[in-house]
């Protein structure tokens, strides 16, 4: 008993360093942008004037940021339901015995490592209106008649940026979706194929039960990620043609650093914060849900 | 992206820091530069390197940014309160710098001789309510190049102008199916289409602001400038990817061929006739960017760059003379072969290769004609609002004067 109380005091003082560490970086620069928020607090001025709720007001009442909320919700919608649909059927292949199976396995990591902004140059080039390769692939196949603008069009811009995305982060789910079916008993494979189940029925009752859990997780997880996107679309468009593809974490860019304006960009990050803060919650859930499943 | 930075300006410190040491330096003054200016990395080293040598008792050290980051990097060191002592920044950045008071007035420390010896121009570059808040050092503006080649087929016998000239060389050179789009420009969403913009609203007499300072480009010429580029396009003159374009897909399309006019930076001349970057080496023209008849002979846009001594600075002295040598005439006249100088005088007798001459003959009517993109704090603010509105009307989903409207509401002026 004794030893058990001072083992739980002493749990509590060890970490003490880190939690003191993670205040500083994380607590107290959070506890100043809620607080930057609510004044209108310039980004070389020493500290702004309190003006309450404004901030949020006007934030919620620009077309800019509600443009830019529904661009963003585009983004998270499209780019993650690719990346679950590639994840999935991705995993569902590797698991497959075939020759090769380990180079490919290895192989699919390479877009998923590379930086970003590298991953977003490429495709810019792909999609390159005047030389690019998709143009000149497409045109060859007789699937359009003449070399399109694709991220020069409102239509097809965010799409474009969607698809360089997902084709960066479908490994993810595509890993994550092979390490569940791995723990798929193979004598449940074996019986499901000797009873002459197809291939739809056997994923519906034999794998996905084991995938359900693992593929919230990363979809959660990749919503997240999506929600706060900046790099890949400053570098493919930088928010164009007209606004299409501006996210909020460009507003909040723009408006904090680009305008100076501190105290609104603060109040839009929150915004983003706050919305961010929702799909963690649900992560949470899913977690915890399979924690019991387990 | 900000890794990135931070691992190179680190590793420049630290290169500097060893190759520092054995001088035995009593002042160290740090210096904000961009990698990629006219000038190399190399070159700014060198010039360095050379100050040092003349200046044993101070010691420059030097960081190199991407542009996108000069501007971020200036602004949040000084926040900061530590920094730099003398930084590059952009023509459009000085109202707002003085303003924020990231850079000091050096009015004073501008002696009559300097004033009258460098090009009136070159000034407007570091000017801010009559007060200069550093020195000119990068001298650039925008220049029409067209496809020797191109033309001769055509039957063409000199380079348009005027805008109309090239509007109806451009319809003689599609018509004869020489190339499908004969012009290209950057209208991506970013700041190169302001400086198209710019060098239109100029030559149709549009102002950006009026005199107290309000939105005046909804109006007259800075309708008509939007209005041309829409025409354009709609007569399929101007290449159409050109709304997703940054100055180096131009320079890409015009040297692979696929262009007869581009309008960009000095900095294509040299690019262009370079046979490993270009498949139309030695065809190359280039021109000042036209202008209209009666109102103005030809067109340019300023897109120089100045060096400033930073207010956060402990050593203004010798920051200063750290800027002055850099834009000496001496240093400016070693490396003109990149970037042409400030000083009036070199271009009576200009010393550099042969091949060099066309843009020589083009910049000395160009920088004379060099258009200021609007002097105030509210710049970055005013021009998102108009990289907009631009685009809206380019992708015909807002006419020209009312997308100029809308903008002239957003600009927060």
């Amino acid at each position: 008993m004794i030893e058990n109380r001072w083992m739980s005091s002493r749990a509590w003082f060890l970490p003490l360093p880190l939690l003191f560490i993670m205040a500083s970086i994380i607590g107290w620069p959070f506890i100043r942008t809620i607080w930057t928020s609510f004044t209108d607090a310039r980004l070389l001025a020493a500290t702004g004037e309190w003006i309450g709720l404004t901030n949020y007001l006007n934030a919620l009442g620009n077309p800019l940021v509600q443009s830019a909320l529904l661009v963003t919700t585009k983004f998270v919608v499209y780019s993650v339901s690719i990346e679950f649909i590639a994840g999935v059927l991705a995993g569902l292949l590797l698991d497959q015995e075939f020759r090769g199976r380990t180079f490919l396995r290895a192989l699919m990591i390479l877009p998923w490592a590379l930086p970003t902004v590298v991953n977003a140059t490429m495709w810019r080039l792909i999609y390159q209106p005047d030389f690019g390769a998709l143009n000149a692939m497409l045109t060859q196949l007789g699937m359009i008649d003449s070399y399109r603008s694709w991220l020069g069009d409102p239509q097809s811009a965010l799409w474009a940026v969607c698809l360089a995305d997902a084709w960066k982060n479908f490994p993810l789910v595509a890993l994550i979706c092979l390490a569940a079916l791995q723990s798929v008993p193979s004598e449940l494979k074996a019986a499901a194929t000797i009873d002459g189940a197809g291939f739809w029925k056997k994923f519906r009752a034999v794998y996905l039960p084991f995938l359900a859990g693992p593929l919230t997780v990363a979809v959660v997880l990749r919503a997240i990620e999506a929600f706060k996107v900046f790099d890949i679309i400053w570098v493919m468009t930088r928010g164009g043609p007209a606004n299409s593809t501006k996210s909020l974490s460009i507003v909040v860019y723009q408006e904090a650093f680009s305008f100076q304006r501190a105290g609104s960009g603060a109040s839009i990050a929150l915004i983003v914060a706050l919305i961010s803060a929702v799909f963690t919650a649900i992560y949470v859930t899913a977690m915890r849900r399979q924690a019991e499943v387990r | 992206m900000s890794k990135t930075i931070a691992a190179t300006a680190l590793s420049a410190v630290l290169a500097w820091g060893i190759a520092g040491t054995a001088a035995h330096a009593e002042t160290t003054i740090n210096a904000l530069f961009m990698s990629q200016a006219a000038y190399s990395e190399q070159n700014v080293r060198d010039m360095t390197a050379d100050f040092m040598k003349a200046n044993p008792d101070i010691k420059v050290n030097l960081e190199f940014v991407p542009y996108e980051g000069l501007r971020d990097k200036t602004l949040l060191s000084q926040g900061a309160g530590t920094g730099y002592d003398v930084v590059l920044f952009d023509v459009i950045w000085p109202a707002e710098y003085a303003e924020n008071k990231v850079l000091v007035d050096v009015t004073d420390r501008i002696t009559p001789d300097m004033k009258s010896a460098i090009m009136p121009g070159a000034w407007t570059t570091v000017d801010y309510k009559d007060h200069a808040y550093g020195m000119p050092w990068i001298l650039d503006t925008k220049y029409l190049f067209y496809n020797t080649e191109m033309l001769k087929k055509a039957g063409i016998a000199a380079p348009p102008k005027t805008w109309d000239e090239l509007l109806s060389q451009a319809k003689t050179i599609k018509d004869k199916g020489i190339v499908e789009f004969p012009i290209v420009w950057s209208w991506a969403q970013a700041e190169a289409v302001i400086c198209d913009y710019t060098m239109l609203l100029a030559s149709y007499g549009g102002e950006f602001l009026s005199g107290d300072g309000k939105p005046a480009f909804q109006s007259g010429g800075g309708v008509q400038a939007l209005d041309y580029m829409v025409k354009s396009m709609e007569a399929g003159l101007t290449n159409p990817n050109s709304k997703e374009y940054l100055e180096e897909d131009v320079r890409r399309v015009f040297s692979s061929g696929q262009a007869a006019f581009a309008l960009n930076w000095t900095y294509m001349y040299n690019l262009a006739n370079d046979p490993k970057e270009s498949k139309i080496a030695g065809n190359v023209g280039v021109v000042p960017g036209p202008g209209i008849p009666g109102k103005l002979e030809a067109s340019a846009v300023n897109g120089s760059m100045g060096l400033g001594i930073t207010a956060a600075s402990k050593h203004p002295d010798e920051a200063w003379k750290y800027i002055v040598a850099m834009t000496s005439l001496d240093t400016q006249s070693k490396y003109a072969q990149l970037s042409l100088p400030i000083w009036s005088g070199w271009y009576d007798n200009p010393k550099v290769d042969k091949s060099q001459e066309p843009l020589i003959a083009a910049a000395k009517v160009g920088l004379a004609a060099m258009y200021p993109r609007p002097t105030t704090p509210k710049y970055q603010e005013l021009s998102t609002a108009l990289q907009q509105a631009i685009q809206s009307a380019l992708l015909k989903s807002a006419a020209p004067d009312a997308a100029l409207k809308d903008a002239a509401a957003a600009s927060g002026l």
